[in-house]
Parts: C-alpha cells; sequence; structure tokens
C-alpha cells in the first residue's frame, strides 16, 4: 500500500477496532508507523484519527465503556497484551495535548516531575535532565532564569514548549502530538513545528493535525481517516499530489472537512 | 396608561376632556412609585439585617468583654495560668491562659486527627470510588454531619471517657484527649465535604498529562490533583479549625471543666466550655470575665475567617 | 526484531509499587473508618436508647410521684422554637436574598451584606448564646424564654436561608425578569409573580437545614430558653401561642439530653432523647436530599 514498509517500523496496528459503546471509532485500523519520521495524520472531526492516537499510548483506557479488538504492536509486542504495565508503556510513548497543560507548580517541578515519577531522586541527574529537555524543546534559553517560576505564567505557546519538554524528560521513545498546535499563534505554531522536524531524529512523532498545510510542511507520511476508517496512507508528497482514493482527494482538496 | 399620556400629550387641544383622566393615571403611578420605593425600602432593611447582627454581636462583646480585662490586668488576664473565679480565700484569679493553651491544642490535636482521614475520604470519593459506593458514602457523611453535638457528647462520655480511665489507668477519663477524638470526628464532615469539592475542581488536563508521562493513577491524584487543590484543602483545614475551636457543648461533657495547663491526659476548660459551663452561675467579675472569654474567642474566630475567605477566594481562581 | 521488549512489560519498581498499595490500602481504610464509625455510633445509640424508649416517655411529662420520666415538654418546646425561629427568619432571610439578588446595584453594600452573611455563617453557637443572653435575655428584656431563645436562633439561621434563597434565585432565568418587567408591571410586581414562585424550593431547603440546625443546637438554647424540664402552659390560639413564648421558658430536646446526661447522670433517658434526635436528623437529612434535587433539576 505504500513504501512505508521499507522503513523501518516501530508500531504497527492490525485491524484495530475501537467501541465507545455502541459506537464503532475505529474500524480495522492497519497502519504501519516507520520510525524517526513524522507522521501525520489528518481527517474531519470525528474521523478517529484522535482517537487511533490515543490507542498508541493506552489514553483510551481512561474512557469508561470503551471495547478494544485487535493488536497495536509497539516494536513487535501487543501494548494490549497481559504482561504489559501501561506506566511503562506511557514512558516509552510519549503524548503532548492539544491544550498545552502544564502543572500549576514550577517550571522546574513540571520537567522533573516524570523523571521523579520514575524513581530518579538525585538533585544533580534531574539539574541534568531538567536542562536537556528545556534545551530539547527550544525553550531553555527563555526560562533558564525563571526554572523556580510557575510555569502558569508563560504564554500559551511557551507553556506548550514546557509541555514538550515534560514529556521529552521521560526519554520516550514515540511523541505524540494531538492537535498540538492548534490554539496557538502561527509564530509559537512554526516554532513548535520546527521543533518537531529536529526530534524526529531522535524521536518518532506522531501528530493528528487539522492543518493539511502543517501536514505537507513537516510529516514525511500522512494517514487520512475518514468515518473510523484508514482510507489511506503513504508517503505525504504522494499523498497530496498523488492521492489513490477519490475521498482522500476530495478532503485535501478542500471539498468536504 | 402609556397610550394615554400619549394622547395628553399630543393633543393640547382635548387636554380638558382627558385631564381627569390623566390626573387620575398621574396618581396611580405616583401611588405605585411610592409603593416600588417601599418594597425597596423594606427589602433593603431585611438586607441590612445580617449586618445589624454582625454589628450587635461585636458592639456587645467588645462592650461588655473589656471591663473585665481592665479590671483583672491585661497581662493577668492573657497571661495567668490561674482560673479561680469562686476562690474561698477572697482571692479570685481570673488567668485564662489555660484555656486559650487548651483551646489551641485541642484544635490541634482534632486537626491533626480528622485531616488526613478526611483528605483521603476527600480523595477516595472524588478519584477512587465509583458512582454508587461515593455515593452511599456521601451520605453516611451528610449524616455525621447532622448528628447534633450533645450525641456526640453523650457518647463521648459514656464511650471513650471509661476507656481513656481504663487504657491509662487514670481515675477519671475525662481529658483533652476524649475531647480532642470528639472534635476530630465533628469536623470530619466539613472537612471532606470542602476537600472534595476542591478536588473535583482539578482540571482532567492536569490528570490525563500526569498519566500520559507513565504514572500510576494513585500517583496522579497525590502528586498532581492534590497540589492542584491545595488552597481549597487549606480552605477545609481553616473550616476545621473554626469549627473545632468553636465547639462547646460536645467537649463539655468529656473534657473534665478543670482549667489545668493542657496536657493529653489532664482534665481540662476550653474557652467555649469555661463560658458554656460557667455562665449559668457566674455573677459580678466572674460573669464578666466569662463575657472577656468571648471576645477572645470572637477575635479568634474572625481570624479564621479572615483566612478562610482568603483560601476560598483562591482557590475559586485555580478551579479557572 | 519480535524479541520482548522489557521496558514495557517490566512493571512497576518496587519502590513504586508499594507507594501505590500503601495509598490505596489508606485510601481504603479511611472510608471504611469513617463508614464504621457511623455504623457504631449508631448502632450504640439505638443499642442503649431504643429499650427505653415507650409511647409513654415521649407523650408525658416527668412526674416524681408517679416516678416517670416523659420529654413531651421537650418534644413541645422544641416544636415551639422551630416554629417561632422560622416564622421570624424566613421574612427577613428571604427579603435579604431578594434585595442581594434583585435589587442591590451598590456593590459595597451588597460586599457588606455578604461578608456579614458569611460571618454568621462562621460563628460558633457559644458567641451566639452570649449575646442572645446580652441582647434578647436582658436588654429586650424577654428573660430566659423560648422566644429568646428563637431569637438568638434567628441570628444563627439566617444565613441558611438567605443562601438556599438566593441559589435559587439564580435558577430564575433572565429572560422570565425581562418578559415581565417589559409588561410593565413594575419591579414589585415582577418579585412577587416571577421571581418568588420560582424560589419556592430554595426557601423549603433553607427551611429544612434551618430546622435541623434549630434541632440539633444545645448552647444557645440552654442559656436563652431555659433548662426546665416541666410542662409551660401552651395556648390553643395564634395569640395565645405567642403570648406563652414571651413567658413560657424550658428545655428543648439537646438541652433535655445534656440535663439528663450530666446534671441527673440519667443515662437511659439520655440515650432515649438521643435516638430520637437520631431519628430527626436523619428525617431531615432525607428531607433535605429531596428538596435539595428538585431544586438542582431546575
Amino acid at each position: 500500500m505504500c513504501d512505508s514498509h521499507t522503513e523501518k517500523s516501530v508500531i504497527r496496528s492490525e485491524k484495530l477496532n475501537l467501541y465507545y459503546g455502541e459506537n464503532h471509532a475505529l474500524k480495522d485500523v492497519s497502519l504501519d508507523i516507520p520510525a524517526h519520521r513524522i507522521s501525520a495524520l489528518i481527517g474531519p472531526s470525528g474521523c478517529g484519527k484522535s482517537t487511533f492516537l490515543k490507542t498508541l499510548n493506552r489514553m483510551n483506557d481512561l474512557v469508561p465503556g470503551v471495547r478494544i479488538e485487535g493488536q497495536v504492536l509497539y516494536k513487535g509486542q501487543d501494548i494490549y497484551g497481559k504482561d504489559v504495565d501501561v506506566t511503562g508503556l506511557r514512558k516509552e510513548i510519549g503524548m503532548v495535548f492539544q491544550k498545552a497543560n502544564p502543572f500549576p507548580m514550577s517550571i522546574y517541578d513540571n520537567i522533573a516531575y516524570g523523571p521523579r515519577t520514575h524513581g530518579i531522586r538525585s538533585r544533580a541527574r534531574l539539574d541534568e535532565i531538567v536542562e536537556r529537555s528545556l534545551r530539547d524543546a527550544a525553550i531553555w534559553d527563555e526560562v533558564k532564569d525563571r526554572l523556580n517560576k510557575s510555569a502558569l505564567g508563560l504564554s500559551g505557546g511557551q507553556q506548550q514548549r514546557i509541555c514538550i519538554a515534560r514529556a521529552l524528560a521521560v526519554e520516550p521513545q514515540v511523541l505524540l502530538m494531538d492537535e498540538s498546535t492548534s490554539a496557538l499563534d502561527p509564530i509559537s505554531t512554526s516554532k513548535i513545528e520546527e521543533l518537531a522536524m529536529e526530534l524526529k531524529n531522535r524521536y518518532t512523532v506522531i501528530m493528528v493535525t487539522h492543518n493539511m498545510q502543517q501536514a505537507l510542511r513537516i510529516s514525511d507520511y500522512t494517514a487520512f481517516f475518514l468515518l473510523g476508517e484508514l482510507v489511506e496512507f503513504g508517503d505525504t508528497q504522494t499523498i497530496f499530489s498523488r492521492p489513490a482514493h477519490k475521498r482522500t482527494e476530495a478532503y485535501i482538496t478542500g471539498r468536504f472537512g | 396608561m402609556a397610550g394615554l399620556r400619549e394622547a395628553g400629550e399630543r393633543s393640547p387641544v382635548g387636554e380638558a376632556a382627558v385631564a381627569p383622566a390623566l390626573k387620575r393615571a398621574r396618581a396611580l403611578r405616583a401611588l405605585r412609585e411610592a409603593g416600588e420605593k417601599a418594597m425597596n425600602a423594606l427589602f433593603l432593611l431585611c438586607g441590612l439585617v445580617a449586618v445589624a447582627f454582625v454589628l450587635i454581636i461585636s458592639v456587645y462583646l467588645i462592650i461588655s468583654g473589656i471591663p473585665a480585662i481592665r479590671q483583672v490586668g491585661f497581662a493577668n488576664f492573657f497571661f495567668g495560668t490561674d482560673w479561680d473565679p469562686a476562690n474561698k480565700s477572697g482571692n479570685p484569679a481570673y488567668g485564662i491562659l489555660p484555656m486559650i493553651l487548651t483551646s489551641i491544642y485541642g484544635t490541634a490535636g482534632a486537626i491533626v486527627i480528622g485531616v488526613p482521614i478526611g483528605f483521603l475520604m476527600a480523595v477516595f470519593l472524588s478519584k477512587v470510588a465509583r458512582p454508587g459506593p461515593a455515593a452511599v458514602i456521601r451520605e453516611v457523611v451528610d449524616l455525621l454531619a447532622g448528628i447534633p453535638s450533645v450525641v456526640y457528647g453523650l457518647v463521648g462520655m459514656m464511650v471513650l471517657v471509661p476507656g481513656i480511665r481504663q487504657l491509662f489507668g487514670l481515675p477519671a477519663g475525662d481529658s483533652l484527649l476524649a475531647a480532642v477524638i470528639v472534635l476530630a470526628v465533628m469536623i470530619l464532615p466539613s472537612i471532606i465535604s470542602v476537600s472534595e469539592t476542591a478536588l473535583d475542581a482539578v482540571p482532567k488536563e492536569y490528570e490525563e498529562a500526569s498519566l500520559a508521562l507513565g504514572a500510576t493513577e494513585l500517583e496522579t491524584y497525590f502528586r498532581v490533583s492534590a497540589p492542584a487543590a491545595k488552597s481549597g484543602i487549606a480552605a477545609a483545614v481553616v473550616l476545621g479549625v473554626g469549627r473545632a475551636i468553636g465547639e462547646a457543648m460536645a467537649i463539655l461533657m468529656v473534657a473534665g471543666n478543670v482549667a489545668n495547663l493542657p496536657g493529653l491526659l489532664k482534665s481540662v476548660k476550653f474557652l467555649t466550655t469555661a463560658i458554656a459551663g460557667e455562665m449559668s452561675y457566674a455573677g459580678g467579675l466572674h460573669r464578666q470575665a466569662l463575657f472577656s472569654i468571648g471576645l477572645v474567642l470572637f477575635l479568634f474566630i474572625m481570624l479564621i475567617n479572615a483566612l478562610l475567605r482568603l483560601f476560598l477566594k483562591k482557590s475559586g481562581k485555580e478551579g479557572n | 526484531m519480535e524479541e520482548k521488549n522489557l521496558s514495557i512489560s517490566r512493571g512497576l519498581s518496587s519502590r513504586r509499587r508499594a507507594y501505590d498499595l500503601g495509598m490505596r490500602a489508606l485510601l481504603y481504610s479511611s472510608a471504611l473508618l469513617v463508614c464504621a464509625l457511623l455504623v457504631l455510633l449508631m448502632g450504640y445509640i439505638l443499642f442503649k436508647g431504643i429499650p427505653h424508649l415507650s409511647w409513654q416517655f415521649l407523650s408525658s411529662e416527668e412526674s416524681v410521684i408517679k416516678g416517670i420520666e416523659g420529654i413531651l415538654p421537650a418534644l413541645i418546646n422544641t416544636l415551639y422554637v422551630v416554629i417561632a425561629t422560622l416564622i421570624i427568619v424566613l421574612p427577613l432571610g428571604v427579603g435579604s436574598a431578594i434585595y442581594l439578588t434583585e435589587y442591590a446595584a451598590n456593590k459595597k453594600l451588597v460586599s457588606a451584606i455578604e461578608f456579614a452573611t458569611e460571618t454568621l455563617s462562621g460563628m460558633p453557637s457559644i458567641i451566639f448564646a452570649l449575646v442572645g443572653v446580652m441582647v434578647f435575655c436582658q436588654f429586650m428584656s424577654l428573660g430566659t424564654s423560648l422566644l429568646a431563645g428563637a431569637f438568638s436562633l434567628v441570628m444563627m439561621t439566617l444565613p441558611t436561608i438567605i443562601r438556599t434563597t438566593q441559589e435559587s434565585l439564580k435558577t430564575v432565568p433572565q429572560s422570565y425578569r425581562e418578559g415581565s418587567l417589559a409588561l410593565g408591571g413594575g419591579k414589585w410586581h415582577m418579585v412577587r409573580t416571577v421571581v418568588l414562585p420560582s424560589s419556592v424550593d430554595g426557601i423549603v431547603t433553607g427551611c429544612i437545614l434551618a430546622v435541623g440546625r434549630i434541632v440539633g443546637e444545645s448552647a444557645v438554647l440552654m442559656f436563652t430558653a431555659g433548662m426546665g424540664m416541666r410542662l409551660a402552659k401552651y395556648g390553643d390560639t395564634p395569640v395565645e401561642f405567642f403570648e406563652s413564648l414571651f413567658d413560657s421558658s424550658g428545655a428543648t430536646l439537646t438541652v433535655a439530653l445534656y440535663n439528663y446526661a450530666k446534671e441527673r447522670a440519667d443515662f437511659n433517658s439520655a440515650f432515649a432523647v438521643a435516638v430520637v434526635l437520631l431519628v430527626i436528623a436523619f428525617l431531615i437529612n432525607i428531607a433535605a436530599k429531596l428538596t435539595g434535587k428538585k431544586l438542582k433539576k431546575r
């Protein structure tokens, strides 16, 4: 179906079905996500792209009445399998949310929260992790003098980069971004886009976006979802220039959405 | 009525004919406006009743509380360790330090026991319990809140006091410890419900972020949700302090009512129980001194109310 | 490639597992503790009190000659105080709430009233007792009487009535008010026809909560309404009712309980009164839930 097979895959879903009570929200989604690339999930609202994203770190487990069939393999292991520890999984697969949600604590404590949770106590280690994460999230220079101030005092774009830094601090392999720029102004958005392109060298980035220009600008692969089905997945350039399906073409040319 | 007026204004020619009707309408309107004004004033008066009550309370307590302090002497009154108004050799002493300390210790003890239990209970209700059991437990808490304080006092008298006497081998079990336990139980419902409200108001996004970092649910509740609700929880603690320091009847029944400097197993007298226990027979300076104690208690409570207001305001902001 | 991935199946470190387990145990045990507390408390009181509860106990006056205990006077006194307090506090509280939500334009005045209401609701009852003695018993020369008790309790219950009425007034849609005003009826007309009828639920809830506080109150009534355990004279007509409020004094249920327990060491009667108080508290709880639910639905 696409040339992603030639790449090393990190997450693969196989015939994934998800139900919210009676509502069949994901239908037979099989998708192979290549490592160290940015994959964008696009589609109209309610198409299941966000739901799919949240199956990858099992955040859907929190929704009452949710039922999942099929498999999601992370490095070959089914993450819905019996011997999987959800906390370990979520450490490996980090998430940045639509709305910046830093904790009501200092910037330092926000970043150190994850490592502390996972058992790192040494102050020196934590200092090092905080600085590295903030640098990786391209916000170190802006906040290095105010690490002990509340994270809620920052601008929306800065808060979102703090959230990215917080996610990076637990050293994930994969970063899920759920419309993480949709609430931001264009300048903050482009900063985060640049950041995402930097990050793909070390992480696998999977992002849900409403913004097709964004998908075209920064993603290597694009998956198009419609009504809970994966319509098409492939190289972003190909999807946007020569989509294989009429429905994809209709969506990206703006005929519905 | 409006139509009438317009007609009158538009055609001055017909004024003579319309005049009586117009007059009547005007009179009616004036009457109605007077009525509206009267109602407005009446409601304003009702509104001012609460203010009047607070003024009356403050003024009366100050007026009747100050004379005894003056007569006994500020230092003797507040720092004197002897409370002996009915001294037989004619040397009455009016030092309220034992009562102040007892009230503080007793309240602190009730907080030390009641707050952790109340807080854990609130976390349980707000985050862990399923809706069914949570509703049942809320009913239980409401029932505890509705039990009159004399009933708590009675049970304390019959269960706690003999229990403490036996456990510690004392001649009498009436003690600060018994009072502390009774107070802890009595403040539980308010601590639980105020903390639960605060925990419920913590945005889901904080908890999701924590879970997505690989924290467990309990780690999330205690390390993210609880700190995020800290002002509301502080308000719960302050409310508990206010309840504990103001309670009189229940602890009057279990504390023994001797004005000792506080000790956990000693018979003690609180600010409130001094008033409640001695008011019925006190006269002269003794009675005035009880009013002074009332004034001291009032000042404590006003301070606590101010703190409570502060925390509730802060917590309201956090909720947004 | 298909080897097991250790990092996602390793599970929690032993330290984190211990934390998780420990905290969960704490949460459940605190819940268990509070529930057990209520069950034991209730069970103990019922166990000790029910055997001494009889129709005679409820329906007669105590008599040393006949050798019987009876709490009829306390029941009647409680009822008197409840009714008298409500009659006074309701118009004041409802009027105050109406002023705050419908009339008040002056922000400073509103915050003064709200401050006063909060202050009253945080005031311990022993303070109301002291002030009640000074103001109503002495200054207004009502003496130790049910009426002085009722006045003192008005101070205590006023915030409850104001708050619940205000809450229900806030649920009245603004469009109703505008609709009524647009018809040219004037503000009082609007309040009478639109606002008041829809605040009935709130007022009823307030009354129930106030009754709960009055029935449970002891310190205030002990000093302002008296501790007598004998039947006072009560009138048959409303006028006589009020007249008797002035000159009769006596213990309500809670004060009677205190008397039995602390002054007479008659614990059997004390527990029997406690059972009566528990039953009332239980009924009030249910009633408040029912009306409160109705209020929430709107």
